[in-house]
């Protein structure tokens, strides 16, 4: 797997993967200020690699919720991965299992930047974008855990304003790329954050995010009436 | 809570890979209808969004504007003036520190 496009993958996510660095740090020293064994933080980095989820189970249980409750949450900061799973499915090719496999190395930035624009991904890069991340996100964690006493509290650093940050960094990046739904995406963001902003106060944390999802759908009255000639046209074009 | 982490780690693992596999087993192998492709490409700014106001306005179910919030948001300023990802987490996290020191 050395083609360029996995190259470039890598060289697209070493920004997030020193972002994702940080945002590890403070799980490392969030999970032992709760109570994780050194061993158990790192290895959830390790196996789970999907930071908000970490965060979610982990706050959960610091503050003295269950297994059932920290596991749930972190299913519902994880369930907008259905969607993302559901979009990159046909650009993974071989027999399920193998497909199961390398959808698991999706995470935000990566799945986002290996847009092709034409509802299609590029899953080389993918892999590059997603493998950088999680070599940083293990060492993060490993950096926190050792070094917790030290750092103290990561909000007096102002570690936790690194997370919206980082996925507005994203954000920007896609709206400048027009080929990710032209003068339609900035609408779409808008209408999503704004289900969020309602939704947030009445549902469990992770909803909000997966019902934004819908908000997507305006993307097939767009395209419906692309005939079969203008399949080669990407959306961008059509809605300019 | 040796024990309880790591059953939690346990039930993460589990929920994680199945969550990330669905997608891929159900719809893998055959090619997107063409007018679902506009709903693929418009998913990452839903997605991003609300990922967005979640992290940064929300606690648990309380809505809450704090520091934090803005350091994001002279975050979002820079990034939008062509700031890099780096210097765009340096300033939201910079801004954040730098009020909760003063408040």
């Amino acid at each position: 797997m050395s083609n360029p496009a996995f190259r470039a993958g890598i060289r697209a996510g070493v920004p997030f993967a020193l972002a994702g660095f940080l945002l590890s740090l403070s799980f490392g020293v969030l999970a032992r200020d709760a109570g994780f064994p050194a061993a158990a933080a790192i290895a959830m980095s390790l196996i789970v690699f999907a930071g908000s989820a970490q965060f979610a189970a982990v706050s959960i249980l610091a503050a003295g919720g269950g297994v059932g409750a920290a596991v749930g949450a972190a299913a519902l900061m994880n369930a907008r991965f259905l969607p993302m799973g559901v979009a990159l499915a046909p650009s993974l090719p071989g027999p399920a299992w193998w497909r199961a496999l390398q959808g698991q190395t999706v995470v935000d930035s990566s799945w986002a930047l290996s847009n092709n624009g034409d509802g299609t991904f590029d899953r080389s890069f993918l892999f590059g974008c997603s493998g950088i991340q999680y070599v940083t996100w293990a060492l993060g964690t490993v950096a926190g855990v050792a070094s917790g006493d030290v750092i103290g509290d990561p909000a007096a650093l102002g570690l936790d304003a690194i997370y919206p940050a980082f996925f507005l960094a994203i954000l920007i990046a896609e709206l400048r790329a027009e080929r990710n739904g032209g003068a339609l995406a900035p609408r779409v963001a808008a209408g999503g954050a704004l289900l969020a902003l309602v939704l947030i106060p009445v549902t469990p944390p992770g909803v909000p995010v997966l019902a934004a999802s819908v908000v997507a759908l305006v993307g097939l009255r767009e395209s419906r009436p692309a005939g079969p000639p203008d399949r080669e046209v990407a959306i961008g074009e059509t809605v300019r | 809570m040796t024990g309880t982490a790591w059953a939690t780690i346990a039930g993460c693992t589990v929920v994680t890979a199945l969550i990330k596999a669905i997608g891929p087993v159900a719809f893998g192998g055959r090619d997107l209808p063409a007018r679902f492709r506009g709903v693929v490409v418009l998913l990452a700014p839903a997605l991003l969004a609300a990922l967005i106001v979640a992290s940064a306005l929300a606690d648990g179910k309380d809505l809450q504007v704090g520091e934090d919030t803005a350091g994001v948001a002279v975050a979002g300023i820079a990034l939008w003036r062509g700031a890099s990802v780096l210097v765009g987490v340096g300033i939201a996290a910079g801004v954040t520190a730098g009020l909760r020191l003063l408040t």
